[in-house]
């Protein structure tokens, strides 16, 4: 957990799990489909993906999100360490299904 | 705070202060921009890189101006939010200034490629119920600086134009400068170590 949350920090320039900053809030981010969070203005590459956010689609997207999907804005070159990967998915699914996000 | 910070803040406060006058007067892009961008926009249009990349370069560039005017709205915040004394708003202020900068550098880039910058959002949200203290306001400022490092770090390798890359290393390293002189205010070592991840 202290080791995902030392990898988020590399997220933390444009997400937060509570609210929508220059990129989508992370809450309820398990399950969602890609582009449908409400009251953030994503991409149209994002919008119109059929991208639902699971461990596999958010290892494919972490890897390289331009590669993934061309036209994101993410502007994030990706974690090319699939273990980092795995310890930031983790991180970030338990996080999005705690307490914090109940609200 | 550290024993060293109030030091380091008198230090700067004069400069911090001639800065914020200076700066009253508009908001006219900056010499040091006009320097910055020279070197990227001169390949704008020339053909040297194809529609989609430019088109990439563009969505990376306005995500990165995104970033910039929270930062300036978070330093806003927390210059109009009574808890910073007299030695640390003049700093708050002068990195606010930094932001509007690197916008300013950022949106010259995004016209001068053919594409439109992006505005500051009417409202943003933060942890304002958090911030009850001065230490608060820095705790909460440092972690907004330490992401744009990681931001820009995670930007830089993507540009297709490298004279982008040139900009964003130039924008990293005085967000890096940044989250060091808050640390240092915080107490915390201001370079916790010889790699940033």
């Amino acid at each position: 957990m202290q080791q995902g949350q030392h990898i988020y920090q590399q997220c933390m320039g444009c997400h937060s799990f509570e609210y929508h900053r220059t990129g989508p809030m992370h809450c309820q981010l398990f399950g969602r489909q890609a582009g449908s969070a409400e009251g953030f203005d994503y991409s149209s590459a994002m919008r119109e993906s059929d991208i639902v956010w699971n461990e596999e689609s958010l290892d494919q997207f972490l890897k390289s999100p331009l590669t993934f999907l061309p036209g994101t804005s993410m502007g994030f070159v990706g974690l090319q360490d699939r273990a980092q990967r795995t310890t930031l998915i983790d991180y970030i699914k338990e996080r999005s299904m705690s307490d914090l996000c109940a609200q | 705070m550290s024993k060293h910070a109030p030091e380091l803040f008198k230090e700067t406060l004069a400069s911090s202060r001639r800065q914020f006058i200076q700066r009253a007067g508009g908001l006219t892009l900056s010499a040091t921009a006009v320097t910055m961008m020279a070197g990227a926009t001169a390949s704008a249009g020339t053909g040297k890189q194809s529609s989609n990349a430019v088109k990439q370069d563009i969505r990376i560039l306005n995500t990165a101006i995104a970033a910039e005017h929270e930062a300036v709205a978070a330093y806003q915040l927390g210059a109009e939010s009574g808890l910073l004394n007299d030695a640390v708003l003049p700093i708050a202020i002068k990195f606010q200034g930094h932001h509007k900068e690197h916008i300013e550098a950022l949106a010259a880039a995004v016209k001068q490629f053919g594409g439109v910058a992006a505005e500051a959002k009417a409202d943003y949200r933060f942890p304002v119920e958090k911030l009850k203290t001065q230490s608060n306001v820095l705790e909460f400022a440092a972690g907004l600086e330490r992401g744009a490092v990681s931001a820009y770090a995670g930007a830089i390798p993507i540009f297709d134009n490298r004279d982008l890359s040139k900009v964003a290393a130039s924008i990293l390293a005085d967000e890096a400068m940044h989250w060091a002189i808050l640390r240092n205010a915080l107490g915390l070592d201001p370079v916790p170590g010889a790699f940033f991840s």
